[in-house]
């Protein structure tokens, strides 16, 4: 199977605190999955570089770039993803709904996902909950329990950075237990009647190379 | 092959004056821009059907009448034709109607329609586009080609013993192609039928248009129509052309930025490089057109978009002047040159599928031969196809 981990990050500033949050999340969850002696291969989507292609996605009624066509790729491809994004009035960025916006409706089925948020006060702590756990369900992705909420004062040392330290934790481990899970149904299928089935994904990139045939489209319908 | 335009018909303010033409000098412009192709030796004229503003052309077989009236060898076509909201009924009476007055100079294309709102208005059902697609076209289909029609379907009422009058003209229904940008289905169709498939391919990128096209070429082939090759293609295509690539991009940039598809969007420097709209000049649109054939195939018809984003009567005129007289001529000797003797330069005309006699596979409902390496799903449906029947 694929052992691709995404990131997807919607930090604007360079050095982005968002940026700074997605790595320790990354590295935590490649930390656990090498504990169980699983590979990752970490890869990185910054929305920024991508702010113009989605606009010219929005501005053309749906036409691709084909920066924006391999980001739609390496997310539908990945086993599993890592969402982070700065809070700007009340919710995600314009920006990180954009990109999601821009995925195919079947792009994350199944997908397991690590939501993440940063904000300058505590007080916006609840933008997963509110925002990002509603967005990424309905796009049917599996979320984590744990979400990570960082306030700038979490990245200073003491108790709400050992607390920080401890929630990117948990979360790392639920996302390696799903991902080890995954890989686990491939050789063996004893748990599968505890799985459901889960439904194929889709880029969106290329045309769904499953054609119905014709006879079954015109069903009822045959002429004389 | 053939050449030729395909209007939207937007009434569309010019951006460089801030004027908007009334819907009467829109759709007289048309008119003028039909007859100047003739004019200029391009063989296909087509129009769009919208239902809302800033549209004109809600009624293209009454247009095409006027147009077909005033010219001689031009010939008349639709893009698209609505198949999902319009009674498939009232489609074969008004074109065969056209087509007996212009005397065979008809084709149309089926489309499903670009707003959401148009089917409600028309009692239709969006997240039925596809199967009203398949049914309504059918049913079409029968009309032209059974003298007396029994049918029931689930979006009509049915009809039993009904005539459709007039009778396509010599009893050869026009020729029809499918539409479509990214559904699969309509690709199927087209391929089904052996009728042409025509990528709009304006808004995609080269690899979108040849991924749809090469369904719609294979999928032909499997249905026995011909080699993959031979299928009927067409495209769009967009240009705007002056002297020089700098005057071009002068001239077409308020228009390019105020369009209202893609306006206000990407640059003009994008939009050109990611798809097929081309602004510079005649060697550069003659370039450009060319290279279709590498990823699409040898194809039959391409149709421009020239008239469009508030472009002023007089600048299409000329645009057309240079279409007609420089480009047109060198695209044509320069595809016949790269084309295989095998695959048709021509897509079927009323007079070639004339000339293939009552034998003709154009004249069939359904093709009688569903191929015979059908999967299971195929064997299957045709099965329930034949109880159906009987």
């Amino acid at each position: 199977m694929n052992r691709s981990l995404v990131v997807i990050t919607a930090g604007l500033s360079q050095p982005s605190t968002t940026r700074l949050l997605a790595d320790r999340i990354s590295g935590a969850v490649a930390a656990e999955l090498t504990a169980r002696g699983e590979a990752i291969d970490i890869q990185v989507i910054e929305l920024r570089e991508l702010a113009v292609d989605l606009a010219t996605m929005m501005a053309t009624a749906g036409m691709p770039t084909a920066r924006l066509d391999r980001a739609r790729e390496l997310v539908s491809d990945a086993a599993g993803l890592i969402v982070v994004t700065p809070v700007f009035a009340a919710s995600y960025s314009g920006v990180f709904k954009m990109f999601f916006d821009a995925l195919d409706p079947d792009a994350l089925n199944g997908m397991p996902v690590i939501i993440a948020a940063t904000a300058g006060t505590a007080r916006h702590s609840m933008v997963l909950d509110h925002a990002l756990r509603p967005l990424l369900t309905h796009l049917r992705a599996v979320v984590m329990s744990t979400g990570i909420f960082a306030a700038t004062d979490d990245f200073g040392s003491g108790e709400q950075g050992h607390h920080l330290t401890e929630r990117i934790g948990r979360a790392a481990n639920e996302l390696a237990g799903q991902l080890a899970h995954v890989a686990g149904q491939g050789l063996d299928n004893t748990d599968a009647l505890a799985t459901p089935e889960r439904p194929e994904r889709t880029s969106g990139v290329t045309i769904d190379a499953k054609v119905t045939p014709f006879a079954r489209l015109l069903q009822g319908h045959t002429g004389s | 092959m053939q050449f030729g335009i395909f209007s939207v018909g937007d009434v569309t303010a010019d951006p460089t004056t801030g004027r908007t033409p009334t819907e009467a000098e829109r759709i007289q412009a048309m008119v003028a821009i039909a007859k100047k192709a003739d004019e200029v030796g391009l063989d296909v004229f087509a129009t769009g059907e919208h239902h809302n503003p800033p549209f004109v052309p809600s009624s293209p077989t009454t247009m095409l009448g006027y147009i077909a009236a005033q010219t001689d060898s031009l010939l008349l076509s639709t893009a698209t034709t609505l198949i999902t909201t319009s009674d498939p009924v009232k489609i074969a009476e008004d074109f065969a109607m056209l087509q007996h007055l212009s005397g065979g100079r008809v084709d149309l294309m089926m489309g499903r329609g670009n707003t959401g709102p148009v089917y409600p208005w028309f009692g239709k059902d969006i997240r039925k586009g596809v199967p009203l697609a398949i049914e309504n076209y059918h049913l079409l289909r029968r009309l032209w080609r059974e003298k007396v029609v029994d049918w029931e379907g689930e979006f009509r009422t049915p009809l039993h013993g009904y005539t459709s009058t007039p009778a396509p003209l010599d009893g050869v229904p026009p020729f029809v192609w499918h539409g479509s940008i990214r559904s699969t289905e309509i690709a199927e169709q087209a391929a089904f039928y052996g009728d042409g498939f025509f990528h709009n391919h304006i808004f995609w990128n080269k690899e979108h248009t040849a991924q749809m096209v090469q369904l719609y070429r294979q999928r032909f082939e499997h249905y026995g129509h011909g080699s993959a090759d031979q299928a009927i293609v067409g495209l769009g295509g967009q240009a705007f052309m002056a002297g020089t690539e700098a005057e071009a991009k002068r001239i077409f940039r308020p228009y390019f930025d105020n369009a209202p598809v893609y306006g206000h969007g990407p640059s003009l420097e994008e939009f050109t490089r990611q798809t097929p709209l081309t602004v510079g000049t005649p060697e550069m649109v003659i370039e450009r057109t060319l290279a279709s054939a590498d990823y699409a195939g040898d194809y039959q018809r391409q149709l421009f978009l020239m008239d469009h984003a508030g472009l002023p009567l007089p600048m299409v005129l000329e645009q057309l002047e240079i279409l007609g007289r420089e480009v047109v001529p060198v695209l044509r000797r320069e595809f016949e040159a790269r084309r295989p003797a095998h695959v048709p330069s021509d897509p079927p005309t009323h007079t070639s599928l004339l000339a293939e006699g009552p034998q003709s596979r154009h004249l069939q409902v359904i093709n009688a031969d569903l191929p015979t390496d059908a999967t299971a799903t195929d064997t299957d449906s045709t099965t329930h196809g034949q109880e159906a029947r009987a």
